[in-house]
């Protein structure tokens, strides 16, 4: 394998991190505060096929993406409602989340614009454009530094360089501001909290409606940055790989970002390495590439190579007195 | 989750509110039909119709009646323990491998019925095995086993895949999936049993599994309820804390109530891999394990619950293909809509009526004991 192909790997690991990156980060916010959600998967599903259904109506990416961060957020609430307000099981809400995603694109999808619940095929004006920066053409033929910055710093779309500068801010807000102090012990100890004099649900429902809004943006990639319109399950497990990452990276921005960068690099050369044969492995399967995020969140989670600790009040609602 | 506050009849505790809540679930069902510009009345109608309307339709409605008890009856299994067992849909996807090597096996050599018990052994057993891992990684390493279950299922899925494809699918086949089965490896259909009344039950697939699924249910009840062991279960999923100090093992109870749970999800593969195909294809589960969650949810977890809410669903899978049919614009995904909202409202939101209830039982008994306190003071 020569640099080239090396750069290219690369590349479309980050095309294909950029979506878990965002879902994970959004998982990060609500799990943070104490709001476990399985739902990432429905809340991206659901973003997808807002933005390309409001993207082809109104031929801009960005009403595109306004959709997706509507619909998505509306989801969220509705998870919120249900384990903030209720005090439901979180997990259930979770699940029907996602069903609840599941169905209402293929359906409206179908009701709408009959096409097998897909929407209709988005022109390229419609669509987020890769941002070339200044030189990449120019540098292209300077060895080893030129496809690097042309390749893997150049040329990708507004989203990608969004999730990616999400990573820092996350960062910052978790670990420098009062917001983010307030939104670990939210999810540590919110009975603390509450006696501080700060509303327990108020923090938790922001945490969640942030969660709605990185949802909504991940699904938004997928469907009018990523492809030309929205398609039936086109999350395809993603969200769960996300899910996946967020314990990967132990609940913390920097190490989500490694963490979906694995899982999207192992996707890329899953990919590349269809059919063809590895030296002294011999020729591996690609569903063995495909299991491998899960395979190893599973030994991650059985403590076999560190320790995941979940935020401890992660899934109980929190009453304020008997 | 809060304690309810006021007590209240038993009858309003396990029939009326949910009731309610399902009840709920189906009327915002009925606005997404409005919604999309269809009239729910009529929509209902040809969704009845077309499940109970005809012989073939009730065929097709037991069919899929049978997989959602099997891994409905899982998923409430593991409710009793306390453990969310999301993972139904693998340990079925692997039952269907276990039944399918047992069919494989003996299929050309045996008679149906010795072919049937040595497959529920597999599916059971292959079902259980899936379930199992998850279980002991809860019960022995404290991972979130709804985190591992989820896992598992993709896991499964890959497994599954890379094994039709590559070797289960004979020489020189291009389908990923397994030889059909001989006679040996097919279930009776119940078309007999439907001549007996007079119906004709035309291409349904419904087989004996049915029975095997009603077993399953009464076998589920003697277990939780009238053994020590099933005592254990539900002692540790009301309140794990007193279990142990009862002396009860958590883990022991874990192990148990998941290997049963994975026993009963893989059982449901008999049904479409020897019933229905008799042969093992990819994603032959197709959702059946995450309907069994709305199922258990809305059966609250009790066989006889799970039976009906099994049926409900059963209709609503059958129903739901004609009225895709009858009406182009309602596709069968309006099923997955119902069983979210049903997820939703029967589970995370199961709460949300009892308030509201609870308010109107105390208006109701209210003048009475009124007049009681009143007559008590007059004389």
């Amino acid at each position: 394998m020569d640099f080239q192909a090396v750069v290219l790997i690369l590349d479309s690991s980050i095309r294909l991190a950029t979506p878990l990156l965002l879902a994970c980060l959004a998982g990060l916010y609500s799990e943070r505060s104490g709001i476990f959600d399985i739902g990432l998967e429905g809340k991206m599903l659901a973003g997808a096929f807002a933005a390309g259904a409001a993207a082809w109506w109104a031929g801009s990416p960005w009403v595109g993406l306004l959709a997706a961060i509507f619909a998505s957020v509306a989801l969220a609430l509705v998870h919120g409602f249900a384990s903030i307000t209720q005090r439901g099981n979180q997990i259930v809400s979770g699940v029907a989340i996602n069903f609840l995603a599941a169905g209402l694109t293929a359906l409206l999808g179908q009701a709408w614009f009959a096409e097998g619940g897909r929407t209709p095929q988005l022109p390229g004006e419609a669509r987020f454009a890769s941002l070339a920066w200044p030189g990449a053409e120019a540098l292209r033929q300077v060895p080893f530094l030129g496809p690097l910055y042309g390749e893997l710093l150049s040329g990708h779309n507004p989203i990608v360089y969004l999730g990616f500068l999400m990573v820092p801010l996350t960062w910052w807000v978790l670990f420098k501001t009062r917001f983010g102090l307030r939104l670990r012990a939210v999810g540590e100890n919110p009975a603390a909290v509450d006696t501080a004099g700060i509303s327990v649900a108020f923090l938790r429902y922001r945490a969640v409606i942030v969660c709605g809004v990185l949802c909504g943006a991940a699904g938004a990639y997928l469907a009018i940055a990523q492809s030309a319109g929205f398609i039936v399950n086109m999350t395809a497990g993603k969200g769960f790989i996300a899910l996946a990452a967020l314990i990967f990276a132990k609940w913390r921005p920097w190490p989500a970002m490694g963490a979906c960068f694995l899982f999207g690099f192992l996707d890329a050369i899953a990919i590349r390495l269809q059919g063809a044969s590895v030296p002294m492995v011999g020729e591996v399967p690609v569903q063995f590439m495909q299991a491998l995020p899960y395979v190893l969140t599973v030994v991650l989670l059985a403590g076999f190579i560190g320790r995941a600790v979940p935020p401890r009040a992660g899934g109980i609602p929190y009453v304020k007195e008997r | 989750m809060s304690a309810p506050a006021a007590k209240l009849p038993l009858w309003v505790e396990v029939g009326l509110i949910p009731l309610v809540n399902v009840a709920v679930a189906f009327l915002v069902a009925g606005l997404v039909v409005l919604f999309i510009g269809e009239s729910p009345l009529q929509a209902v109608r040809i969704l009845l119709w077309g499940a109970l309307g005809f012989g073939e339709g009730i065929g097709f409605t037991l069919f899929y009646t049978t997989n959602f008890i099997f891994t409905g009856l899982a998923v409430a299994v593991a409710f009793h323990a306390g453990l969310f067992n999301i993972g139904g849909e693998g340990q079925a996807y692997l039952g269907g491998l276990g039944a399918a090597l047992a069919a494989l096996a003996l299929d050309r050599v045996v008679p149906w019925y010795v072919t049937f018990p040595l497959a529920i052994c597999g599916a059971a057993l292959f079902g259980a095995a899936w379930a199992f891992i998850p279980a002991w990684l809860q019960a022995r390493r404290g991972s979130h086993i709804v985190i591992t279950t989820i896992m598992f299922n993709f896991i499964a899925s890959s497994l599954m895949v890379w094994l039709l494809v590559d070797h289960l699918s004979p020489a020189g086949s291009m389908q990923p999936e397994t030889r059909t089965f001989a006679a040996g490896g097919a279930l009776p259909e119940l078309g007999p049993l439907f001549g007996l009344f007079g119906a004709d039950m035309g291409a349904a697939p419904a087989n004996i599994s049915l029975f095997l699924a009603l077993f399953a249910c009464l076998a589920v009840y003697l277990f939780i309820w009238r053994t020590r062991l099933g005592y254990e279960i539900r002692a540790t999923g009301l309140n794990p804390t007193a279990a142990v100090y009862a002396g009860i093992s958590t883990v022991k109870v874990t192990l148990v109530a998941m290997f049963l749970s994975g026993a009963l999800a893989g059982m449901m593969a008999l049904n479409p891999v020897l019933g229905e195909q008799q042969r093992l294809q990819i994603d032959f589960v197709q959702g059946a394990g995450f309907v069994g969650i709305a199922v258990a949810l809305m059966g609250r977890a009790h066989p006889l619950g799970v039976v009906l809410a099994a049926f409900l669903f059963g209709m609503l899978y059958q129903g739901g293909a004609e009225l895709a049919f009858d009406m182009p614009t309602i596709s069968r995904d309006m099923i997955v809509v119902i069983q979210a909202l049903v997820i939703l409202f029967a589970g995370a939101l199961e709460h949300m009526f009892r308030p509201g209830i609870a308010r109107a039982f105390a208006l109701m008994s209210s003048p009475q004991r009124r007049r009681l306190a009143a007559g008590e003071e007059a004389p």
